[in-house]
């Protein structure tokens, strides 16, 4: 292809780190969920201890014309709590699973935040006015004496500092028996689905009583269980439509018009392995961990272990491209199943809704280790490996490329597999829908990072 | 294009072989029912006086009606008993991004 947007390079600078500085992670610090809102103006994350926060970009400075707005907290709330599941004697943790935005209706922002257990939708509204003026009581909440009221005055709304309130106004429990991986919000902005291991239920946003079952997968005998859903997600335009991925590597569009149980799939995306490549890890490396629909929803990825596939709605039998992300563990496979890092479950993001203008303007990014992530390019077909980290910190300073050397002799600047922190690992990252703008998050901290304005 | 798989694979099953030589009794099926069963029961496993009462009798007494349907469940002589229950992790401070 040549490059029909003009193929320049986006030159990726450091813009600013949240969290502590201290190596000792508390384990509620982890971070497990990074999303913007659909203006990129409100960035939300979700951690191990139940937490939201929520940035919020500054407006623009016009004098400050070489940098975009920072962004600074803006709310932050328990989303969840732990609770226990008294019948099997089983902790249910409050660690956020996903977190979506709602589009914005009104002067509020609302979004859906989920763990393994129940859905909570929150309304975060500001306020920065309030009453003066009262007849009966005083400024400080004191009431006062009545036989010292001589006049009447009517209260009036006085500017306060502005305050931001988080409410949970919908809770959607008790649907789920196994762990929620997903939550999607349909385009028609009323409904949403919520994915389990085995079971895929649709919602909707005003009723919290009862939800509708979509999917199920779970076998009459448990014994025969050979694989389970691992992410779900809606067709940005279709409101039918839906795919959800599999352990096994395949991925199931299922379209809710033809029958209330969505159990047989419209189309099944699979590419096929030769029988005789089949190893030990093959199952387990092929297990979907994301998907994720382009804007116009023509296209959408996966990630496995090692790489992103790109399909094509249109092609089931195989992806129309696939990245390698980090294919130099192949050949760490064995210590990687042993340390459990080969269960690591990689999120995958597309750049900006606004920017994907054709199927050569896609970008794919996602994590890996040693707080390394990765983006492949379609327009100018190069991909780039970079580091989230304290010591690349001065903004406005292009970011080094890394490499990593597989085999052989490591040249200058480059890092050999074995010196690769597997405990450093990049799961969750975000794309402003219409800037040049991500979010990465490491294990307990959050970078931002933005291209260079010139 | 076949020697580039085989080339690709080759170190998938180097590695499968190291990993049979340290254990081996691992299953045939990686990705079967007990792997995927052990997926969907992950959580913090806490006392329960009734799974710990059927195990101490089923102790003294190999006559133990058999088990229900899910008897993939971990019940019984897996669970912890009282002397290692773990401690609860303590809440809910601001988080650190916040600060």
């Amino acid at each position: 292809f040549s490059g029909a947007g003009g193929g320049n390079d986006i030159q990726w600078c450091f813009s600013q780190v949240k969290g502590a500085v201290d190596d000792d992670v508390a384990e509620a610090d982890i971070i497990s969920t990074v999303e913007f809102n659909h203006s990129g103006e409100l960035l939300a994350t979700g951690d191990k201890g139940g937490r939201v926060v929520i940035f919020q970009q500054e407006q623009e400075n016009k004098t400050q014309s070489h940098s975009r707005g920072e962004y600074n907290v803006y709310s932050t709330f328990q989303s969840h709590e732990p609770e226990f599941d008294y019948l099997k004697s089983l902790e249910i943790e409050e660690k956020i699973n996903k977190i979506r935005w709602l589009p914005q209706k009104n002067a509020a922002q609302f979004l859906l935040s989920t763990n393994d257990k129940t859905i909570k939708l929150w309304k975060i509204s500001e306020r920065d006015k309030r009453p003066e003026g009262y007849n009966l009581k005083e400024e400080d909440g004191r009431y006062r004496d009545p036989t010292t009221v001589t006049t009447l005055r009517v209260p009036v709304f006085r500017p306060m500092d502005l305050m931001v309130e988080a409410s949970p106004r919908r809770i959607f429990a008790n649907a789920h028996t196994y762990h929620i991986n997903s939550i999607s919000i349909n385009s028609d902005y009323e409904t949403y689905l919520s994915a389990d291991d085995l079971r895929i239920n649709l919602w909707h946003l005003e009723i919290t009583d009862r939800s509708f079952n979509i999917v199920d997968i779970k076998p009459a005998n448990m014994e025969e269980l050979t694989e389970v859903i691992t992410a779900a997600e809606f067709h940005p335009n279709s409101c039918n439509t839906f795919v959800y991925s599999s352990s096994k590597g395949t991925i199931r569009l299922c379209d809710m018009r033809a029958s209330a149980l969505c159990d047989r799939h419209s189309k099944l995306f699979e590419e096929p392995e030769d029988p005789s490549n089949r190893s030990f890890f093959s199952e387990i490396i092929s297990s979907i961990s994301d998907v994720k629909f382009s804007h116009s929803g023509r296209y959408m990825m996966t990630r496995d272990y090692l790489s992103v596939k790109i399909w094509d709605l249109n092609m089931e039998n195989r992806p129309v491209e696939t990245y390698q992300v980090h294919e130099y563990l192949r050949s760490k496979l064995c210590s990687l199943y042993e340390n459990d890092c080969i269960f690591d479950k990689f999120e995958c993001c597309w750049n900006g809704s606004d920017r994907q203008v054709s199927f050569f303007s896609l970008i794919v990014m996602t994590g890996s280790y040693n707080n390394f992530f990765r983006m492949f390019d379609r327009n100018t077909k190069r991909d780039i490996t970079l580091e989230a980290s304290r010591e690349n910190n001065k903004p406005r300073t292009v970011l080094k490329p890394r490499k990593v050397c597989a085999s052989g002799k490591r040249k200058k600047d480059e890092i050999s597999v074995d010196s690769l922190d597997f405990n450093k690992k990049i799961l969750h990252t975000a794309w402003h829908p219409k800037e040049n703008i991500i979010a990465v998050a490491t294990t307990n901290n959050l970078y931002i990072f933005q291209d260079k304005m010139n | 294009q076949d020697t580039q798989e085989k080339e690709t694979v080759a170190p998938e099953r180097a590695e499968e072989a190291k990993l049979k030589a340290k254990y081996p009794n691992l299953g045939q099926k990686p990705g079967g029912s007990d792997f995927l069963m052990k997926r969907l029961q992950k959580g913090q496993k806490y006392f329960d006086s009734g799974d710990y009462n059927m195990a101490k009798a089923k102790m003294k007494n190999k006559q133990l009606p058999s088990a229900g349907p899910d008897k993939n469940l971990v019940t019984g002589d897996h669970i912890p008993t009282p002397q290692d229950l773990p401690q609860r992790k303590s809440s809910l401070v601001t988080s650190k991004l916040a600060g």
